[in-house]
């Protein structure tokens, strides 16, 4: 542990995830990157919609979606965003346990989610529904596969995160890391609220 | 700051008295607004799980709903509201705009096309 402090003042940095240009330049950086992931998962919906129609004799989307397990699910995604916005408000607070406590929170249920994905993919394969099956199945596998291996990705990053800094305290180096992968898992909320509206509910409904 | 900081020393002392009072009063709104889209999403969830709204309404509901919640997370939960995010509007905006381009152009183009 080093010796000096960090900062000369008795009073923390507003905003410790900023306060170095390391880490505004991750900050910067980073949404970059999220703009890019934007055309991504904009181009799998767009795909996804295009295809939708075509299940060549295969199960439909009416046939397959649960949706009130999806429903869970979006309740679960949107909540473990909660618990990660509550992490940075207690880390800028200076809690270096509260700030892992939520963060764990984040993780578990993250877990959660891809557990009831895989649960649902596995279910749709049992019913007959292949990546290869039908237009429809390849890009709805495509899609929704490709947001769950977000999440599963979310959950590695930070758990390494969780791991590495279990107890180093809150620093300049690692508050922007937290902030940079809370970005990112909210990113991921962001596009499940929309695939669950494109995919499921009008799936279901139109 | 000064010039001489340590940037892996564990950072020591309170916030500021300013900094205390707008991080309760910004968790409280991040609250209200988790709420908020619990509300929208189970709003959506029942217009198209009963069948007591036609679905001609319910589909431009839901989509308007979804868009409505997209942006209410960019700018409550990943703060893009706040001063000196000129840039990462910019990029995030630029993004959606050339998503939305891809989305109409895949849905239409291969929509129309039988496969």
């Amino acid at each position: 542990m080093a010796e000096q402090q960090a900062s000369t003042y008795e009073q923390l940095p507003p905003n410790p995830e900023t306060a170095t240009l390391d880490g505004r330049n991750k900050y910067l950086g980073f949404w970059f990157f999220l703009g890019g992931e934007t055309v991504l998962f904009g181009s799998l919906i767009g795909t996804y919609l295009g295809l939708r129609a075509g299940t060549a004799d295969g199960p439909g989307p009416a046939d397959l979606f649960h949706l009130d397990l999806v429903f869970i699910m979006t309740m679960i995604l949107l909540t473990s965003s909660l618990t990660s916005v509550m992490a940075i408000i207690n880390m800028k607070r200076g809690s270096h346990k509260k700030l892992l406590g939520w963060m764990w929170g984040t993780v578990i249920l993250g877990a959660a989610f891809l557990g009831f994905e895989i649960y649902e993919f596995y279910d749709y394969y049992q019913q007959g529904l292949g990546f290869g099956t039908s237009a429809f199945s390849s890009a709805f596998y495509a899609l929704v596969g490709t947001h769950g291996a977000h999440v599963l990705f979310g959950i590695l990053w930070i758990s390494t995160l969780l791991i590495r800094y279990r107890n180093s305290g809150i620093t300049l180096t690692n508050a922007p890391k937290f902030n940079t992968a809370v970005l990112y898992w909210h990113f991921i909320d962001v596009v499940w609220v929309f695939i669950f509206t494109v995919v499921y509910l009008l799936g279901i409904g139109g | 700051m000064s010039e001489h900081v340590d940037p892996t020393a564990p950072l020591q002392g309170e916030p500021s008295k300013s900094t205390e009072r707008k991080l309760r009063k910004e968790a409280r709104v991040q609250i209200v607004s988790y709420f908020l889209m619990i509300f929208m999403t189970s709003l959506a969830f029942f217009s198209i799980a009963s069948d007591a709204v036609d679905s001609s309404f319910a589909i431009p509901f839901i989509v308007i709903v979804g868009a409505v919640q997209v942006v209410m997370q960019l700018y409550v939960f990943m703060h893009m509201g706040e001063k000196g995010t000129g840039w990462i509007n910019t990029m995030i905006w630029s993004g959606i705009l050339i998503a939305a381009l891809t989305v109409g152009a895949l849905m239409f183009l291969i929509g129309i096309v039988k496969y």
